[in-house]
């Protein structure tokens, strides 16, 4: 085993070493502009895009047409969000999201609201899942964009999506869907999930980091948006700006072994994840699952350990990178915005870790972190004045506590 | 982030983990800090003629929170009463090392010191019923 073990793959994935194999010959040999339209130097980069865009599109079963690359799913959600809105202005000022998106989708509305649209914000059941009346429910004569992710980076919840997608088609409103946690892991065909737009980015699936794209709807209906970078119009006047060569090969190369390996890499994960949590919980009480129990990526598993506090967890066990959803993990030091949305309250949110296994995780290392979450959250249980009161059969809930 | 060797010792080799009896009239009881934030300090003390001769702590809290309670019982033990009041959260950030971040960790043991110390004292009038 190799250590320190890396099972945090929400947060980013390591490059397959097939994809840095297909990029290398496009930094130094075919290193041309993909717009050079007059030589062979762009020729040839011209031609690897477009294989590349093929690839991806494949992936996502779309037209490669209707793929625009972007720096990744933040620019992409931003071009989606602002795009749309800006394009469809005379229609509407409305868009309904949800509250446990990310915080590309978040912040972008935040910023759009200052701009005068308003957005509605849909709580979360328990399990994650959005609500589906709630969603018709939301909708008012000025919607113009509903966006609601494919599946949840902290707590791998996969939304409802092609049944939302029935209901904008109903309504005649535009879906956009931030997919980039569910390409490559789940099935994601964009016709079946009747998404108009959608978000993914290249190195949540071993590819090359700064490489994403925007699935941008041709027919059924043709979506159009106001370009958000201006300066020469590639990818069909939606986003301007050389095309990184390298970067786009690596993610049509990525996109092209998730799209073969998918179903048995997906399988031996999830069965893996179960494993991991299968030997967690036998040997942990009071240990929480956050999220729906199936309706979850292959890979994520996100359990809360009462009594013990996140970031005193992972230093239990610095040899495994992992994340939680604990405030003094967090760079704004808020608990997890996402766990507090399920209704998760603040003590289990800081009491949270999050795994995300990945196409390099071996069994050795599940084995091993499930040893050693459980040692440490033993350890830290024996420290803990609230699993002692606990056991002493007092209600935590009711006690007053001296805050400063 | 990094952290300091001293809270990675402290918290692999936690100084006076554990607990006294809470109902010993020898025995001060301070507990301060909430769940819903993330940080709870239980601090003990043991006090015999005015000396503190044992101090245990138990935290949930961060690496941060739990090195800050460890240092607080290694300092306690063996001052008096009267010097414990003047154990200052900035000296805990000094000898910890502690980013800014996590200055609050240092002030919240400051507060269990002071909340243990309240305690022993309110028991300590009510058994002899003297005015201090």
């Amino acid at each position: 085993m190799k250590f320190p073990i890396y099972m945090d793959n929400h947060s980013t994935t390591p490059m397959d070493p097939r994809v840095l194999e297909a990029m290398l010959p496009y930094f130094i040999e075919k290193f041309g502009n993909a717009a050079s339209r007059n030589h062979q130097f762009g020729w040839e980069a011209e031609e690897a895009v477009e294989h590349a865009r093929k690839q991806i599109a494949r992936l996502i079963h779309c037209d490669a047409k209707e793929i625009v690359f972007t720096s990744g799913a933040t620019e992409s959600d931003n071009l989606a969000l602002k795009g749309i809105v800006e394009m469809y202005k005379e229609k509407g000022d409305h868009i309904i999201t949800c509250s446990t998106e990310h915080r590309a989708i978040l912040d972008t509305c935040k910023s759009l609201e200052k701009r005068g649209i308003k957005v509605t914000y849909l709580q979360v059941e328990k399990d994650g899942r959005v609500n589906l009346d709630a969603v018709r429910n939301a909708i008012t004569d000025k919607t113009i964009l509903i966006s609601i992710m494919l599946a949840n980076n902290e707590i791998g919840t996969i939304h409802p999506i092609a049944e939302i997608g029935k209901i904008a088609k109903e309504k005649g409103i535009l879906l956009h869907c931030d997919a980039t946690q569910g390409v490559g892991k789940i099935p994601v065909d964009v016709e079946a999930l009747k998404v108009d737009l959608m978000s993914f980015t290249s190195h949540k699936i071993y590819g090359p980091k700064g490489i994403g794209a925007l699935y941008v709807r041709k027919k059924g209906p043709r979506v159009r948006l106001v370009p958000q970078m201006d300066g020469g119009g590639h990818e069909r006047g939606m986003r301007s700006g050389t095309l990184p060569v390298p970067s786009i090969v690596g993610f049509g190369k990525a996109c092209e072994l998730c799209e073969q390996e998918m179903p048995t890499e997906s399988a031996r994960i999830a069965a893996m994840r179960d494993r991991l949590q299968a030997q967690i919980m036998k040997d942990l009480d009071e240990c929480y699952l956050n999220g729906h129990q199936t309706e979850r990526l292959p890979h994520n598993l996100n359990i809360s350990f009462a009594y013990v506090e996140g970031e005193a967890l992972l230093m239990g066990v610095k040899e495994i990178a992992l994340s939680s959803g604990s405030a003094c993990t967090s760079a704004t030091l808020e608990p997890s915005y996402v766990l507090r949305a399920l209704g998760v309250g603040s003590d289990l949110a800081h009491s949270s870790i999050r795994f995300g296994l990945g196409r390099f995780t071996t069994d050795e290392e599940v084995d091993y972190t499930a040893k050693r979450m459980v040692a440490a959250v033993t350890r830290l249980r024996e420290m803990s004045p609230l699993y002692e009161m606990a056991k002493e059969g007092i209600d935590l809930k009711s006690v007053q506590w001296a805050v400063h | 982030m990094a952290y300091s060797e001293k809270v990675i010792d402290h918290y692999n080799n936690p100084r006076n983990m554990g607990s006294l009896p809470k109902d010993d009239l020898q025995v001060g009881t301070g507990i301060v800090g909430a769940p819903e934030c993330g940080d709870v300090m239980k601090l003990q003390i043991k006090v015999e003629d005015d000396v503190i001769v044992d101090a245990k702590f138990k935290t949930f809290g961060c690496g941060s929170a739990i090195a800050s309670s460890s240092l607080a019982t290694e300092w306690l033990k063996g001052r008096t009463v009267a010097e414990a009041y003047t154990i200052k959260n900035t000296a805990i950030v000094q000898e910890l090392n502690l980013p800014p971040v996590k200055i609050h960790c240092s002030v919240l043991a400051e507060d269990a010191i002071k909340s243990a110390l309240e305690d022993y004292k309110k028991k300590s009038l009510a058994a002899t019923g003297e005015t201090k």
